[in-house]
């Protein structure tokens, strides 16, 4: 009975501000549902565009987190374990993207992995392979832009994990590699997760780095922000129609992640 | 209503505008004009209209102008959606219509025409033949391979445009990317990372030895023409009529004509 | 000899300089207060550590040498740690049966090897469970398993009981007393309770500061204790002073009157249960005989161990009843009387 009335103690200079919190983010969510034209979604939703760029978004947020996991970790490893020199320096150069606008992101691609771009000019004469336009250009745009999301979480995690387990390894005979596959992975996964999601979610919702980098083309590199932005143009009606098309299915996604994940967790 | 009103003066003091009340400007004793004026502006009249903006300034020294430059849908939508401004220069006649179903706007004025160039990176391009300086080229002649090329989304007015033209040349299937705005196209070209983009000849001007750019025949049949008017509810209505009046002028258009416009 | 190490090394404000020697199936006690060295001491002998010179050989194999150090994960040890540190994510069989894997077993030799090891530690059926559903005690008993299912050539217990509560730490002492007989290899125990290193050691070696200031069977060790760290460890009040005959001069000034002759440099240690206390002064033959006052007083079960301060520093037990009859509260003065016999006297 003392815990019900603890848990229900929230003080008063906390609850006010947090009820605020909660109105300033879930407003305009509820402003746009308001505003919602229903009776079009039905016929938005049968347009082959919509699905596409719907289709194409989901796509190249899922390779983006992918992408992000593969380099992401070892990076996150690194900055939180490593105690090489310049590791401060690193660490903000890594989180440069969070700051940096979006759009001057993209542009910062084409200078390295556009057809006259650093990398990119040696990619087209050695093996003809161009990438702005492309759908990989959407993955690579919106991996630049949200893997520092997955960098971050999951260094934290690692710096809040207890290196010891990683000493109990060690003395069962692990090496570093397998010490770190079975041993660290696995306690800083639920980090991990956490990351993994953010990062989606940021790529999911990526516009800037996209539209400049990837450029806007339906069904190879026009995703839903593009798609809502250049609809907001002509058609308020049909930007929001898609905005919420776009909300509800990430929406469902992290929901469904998220039980799943509950759901493991506490049977642990 | 009177929350309302409040929670507007609010919005206002937080996006550091002053009230219109007190700046709404009005003849100053040397009867130049006063207080701010807020201009919205196509993004092709970037370079135009800043220096219009600037001569306005020195004519009347009261006088602050603010331009804020987009493509022209955006700049309608936010007109529509209530943002204070005195004067709507817009790149097309569809957007400025928009304002007048709205009924923000009851009289507009044509000031300038713009047409589509050709525009190539400086150092040549892969996909297009230069003229041979016989008369006008079709852009048929000029596009002979399958350059990559960006041209405006279609939802904003030089993306109208570069639709028609392209429809007409029978090259509707060649663009590789659709960008935001005339200016994005441009940028694109001149980064070399396109071979080829639709831009208006004003743009073409302001990029100077950046980009090569060819005429085509085409081009006649998608001329935007730029209307500008005062919006119903300008705070500072009379700045803004003497800055339409200076777009007009014989001044405002050699202006305009130097920075590669045409004459509407 | 299994292990020989001699080791110095300096972190942070401690210098660590040990030598020492595990027979093949001896357990070596490390004693000392927090701060002594003594984890770091293990970790170097773990490998978790670099030293900054010294050797580490054991059964034969070099595993540091002052240049080259043999990484943790190639030394065949097994080591047991205060908290357990059983990895969350694994089964408590898969923990037990890590190191057998990560050294090439196959999986379904590594279980068997895991599931023999549990039923011997008593977890026998529990090798599916999930650590965090384990009790303390079973967890110290999971984790004993686990470094030892490997076969290690050197047994490294850091702490292995100081986190378990006063029962559970009685019955896994029993237990571990039991494995380390069955064991082979060498053991080193390091720990901050004596009575642990008095029921599971073959020879203790203390260390304070980074040095080894005792080293000795349990029973030498706490018999003789020969600094003040030990002999409070132990119970005794251990007095340096100067033999004279049947007297020692103690380095403060005062006289202990002992049963035997001694000469020069000696410790004199008196049990907590040989001195009297009286609230006046006593007639009779006690020939030690000293006014002192009541310091502190702490209840041990059905006696109260006092502590007194005077001429001569001692500590007493009394009873609860007498203490309450004597109005025994700190700053209290009293009499304390010890028999000459009752004086143990070694040198120094």
């Amino acid at each position: 009975m003392s815990r019900t009335r603890e848990g229900a103690g929230v003080p008063v200079p906390l609850l006010v501000p947090a009820a605020l919190g909660v109105a300033f983010l879930v407003l305009p969510l509820l402003g746009l549902l308001v505003r919602t034209p229903w009776s079009e979604l039905a016929g938005q939703l049968a347009e082959p565009a919509v699905g596409e760029a719907l289709r194409l978004s989901l796509v190249s947020a899922t390779l983006a987190t992918a992408l992000s996991l593969v380099l992401g970790v070892p990076l996150a490893w690194v900055l939180a374990r490593s105690r090489a020199r310049g590791r401060s320096v690193l660490r903000a150069l890594v989180t440069v993207p969070l700051v940096l606008p979006p759009v001057v992101g993209g542009v910062a691609l084409f200078l390295v992995l556009g057809r006259q771009g650093i990398v990119g000019s040696w990619l087209d004469d050695a093996f003809g392979i161009t990438i702005p336009f492309t759908t990989a250009a959407v993955v690579i745009a919106e991996t630049f832009v949200a893997m520092p999301f997955l960098v971050i979480s999951v260094e934290g995690a690692l710096r809040a994990a207890d290196t010891r387990f990683e000493d109990v390894a060690a003395t069962l005979g692990a090496g570093r590699w397998t010490t770190f596959r079975r041993v660290t992975l696995p306690l800083v996964a639920p980090g991990v997760a956490a990351g993994a999601v953010l990062c989606w979610a940021r790529a999911l919702g990526e516009f800037g780095a996209t539209i400049t980098f990837a450029g806007n083309f339906p069904g190879t590199t026009q995703t839903m922000p593009l798609a809502v932005y250049l609809a907001l143009q002509r058609d308020p009606d049909a930007a929001i129609v898609l905005s919420v098309v776009l909300l509800a299915v990430s929406l469902a996604t992290l929901l469904l992640l998220r039980d799943r994940w509950l759901g493991r967790t506490g049977a642990a | 209503m009177r929350t309302r009103a409040l929670l507007v003066a609010a919005l206002l003091a937080l996006a550091g505008c002053t009230d219109p009340a007190q700046d709404g400007g009005g003849p100053a004793a040397d009867g130049g004009a006063t207080g701010t004026l807020t201009v919205f502006a196509a993004a092709s009249l970037i370079d135009v209209f800043t220096e219009l903006g600037a001569r306005m300034e020195e004519e009347h020294p009261e006088l602050d102008v603010r331009i804020s430059y987009s493509g022209s849908s955006a700049l309608a939508t936010q007109l529509v959606q209530g943002a204070p401004a005195d004067v709507f220069a817009s790149a097309d006649e569809t957007q400025m219509a928009r304002l007048e179903d709205a009924g923000l706007v009851t009289r507009a004025e044509l000031f300038a025409a713009n047409r589509l160039m050709l525009a190539v990176p400086a150092d040549g391009s892969a996909g297009v033949t230069a003229p041979d300086g016989a008369g006008i080229p079709s852009l048929r002649d000029l596009v002979t391979g399958d350059p990559t090329m960006a041209v405006c989304a279609p939802e904003v007015p030089c993306g109208e445009a570069a639709a028609q033209v392209l429809r007409a040349a029978g090259l509707a299937d060649v663009p590789d990317t659709y960008a935001e705005d005339v200016r994005s196209v441009l940028s694109l070209v001149e980064l070399g990372e396109v071979d080829a983009g639709l831009v208006y000849v004003s743009d073409v001007h302001a990029a100077g030895d950046a980009v090569l750019a060819y005429a085509f025949s085409e081009s006649a049949r998608a001329v935007n023409r730029y209307p500008i008017a005062v919006p119903s509810g300008a705070p500072n209505a009379e700045a803004a009529r003497a800055f339409v009046d200076l777009v007009l002028s014989d001044a405002g258009q050699a202006a305009l004509a130097d920075a590669g416009f045409q004459r509407p | 000899m299994s292990l020989q190490a001699s080791v110095g090394t300096r972190r942070g404000g401690l210098h660590l300089r040990v030598d020492v020697e595990v027979a093949d199936g001896e357990v070596l006690a490390l004693l000392g207060p927090n701060g002594a060295g003594k984890s770091t001491f293990v970790r170097v002998l773990a490998g978790l550590l670099r030293p900054d010179e010294g050797r580490v050989v054991v059964g034969g194999e070099v595993w540091d040498d002052g240049s080259t150090s043999r990484p943790a994960h190639r030394r065949a040890l097994g080591m047991v740690f205060q908290d357990a540190l059983l990895f969350p994510h694994l089964s408590v069989a898969d923990n037990v049966a890590f190191g057998l894997r990560t050294r090439g077993t196959r999986r379904a030799e590594a279980r068997a090897a895991a599931a023999g090891w549990l039923a011997r530690v008593g977890l026998d059926g529990l090798g599916d469970r999930r650590p965090a559903e384990l009790s303390g005690g079973q967890a110290q008993r999971a984790a004993l398993a686990r470094a030892l299912v490997g076969d290690p050539a050197l047994l490294l217990l850091d702490e292995p009981l100081s986190a378990l509560d006063a029962r559970t730490r009685l019955t896994v002492r029993a237990e571990l007393r039991r494995h380390l007989a069955g064991f082979r290899g060498g053991t080193v125990l390091v720990t901050h309770d004596p009575v642990d290193a008095m029921a599971l050691a073959d020879r203790v070696v203390v260390l304070e500061e980074g040095r080894v200031v005792q080293a000795g069977t349990p029973v030498e060790v706490a018999r003789r204790p020969r600094t003040d760290y030990v002999a409070r460890l132990v119970g005794l009040s251990l007095l340096p002073g100067t033999g004279e005959g049947r007297s020692v001069r103690l380095d403060g000034g005062a006289a202990v009157a002992v049963a035997e002759e001694v000469t020069g440099p000696v410790f004199a240690a008196i049990r907590p249960e040989s001195v009297a206390l009286y609230a006046t002064r006593p007639d009779g033959s006690t020939r030690n005989l000293w006014r002192e006052r009541v310091v502190g007083a702490t209840p041990h079960g059905a006696t109260v161990r006092c502590e007194l301060d005077g001429e001569v520093p001692l500590v007493a037990d009394v009873t609860a009843t007498s203490f309450a009859e004597m109005g025994l509260a700190p700053g209290a003065e009293v009499w304390a009387g010890v028999k000459a016999s009752e004086v143990a006297v070694y040198a120094r």
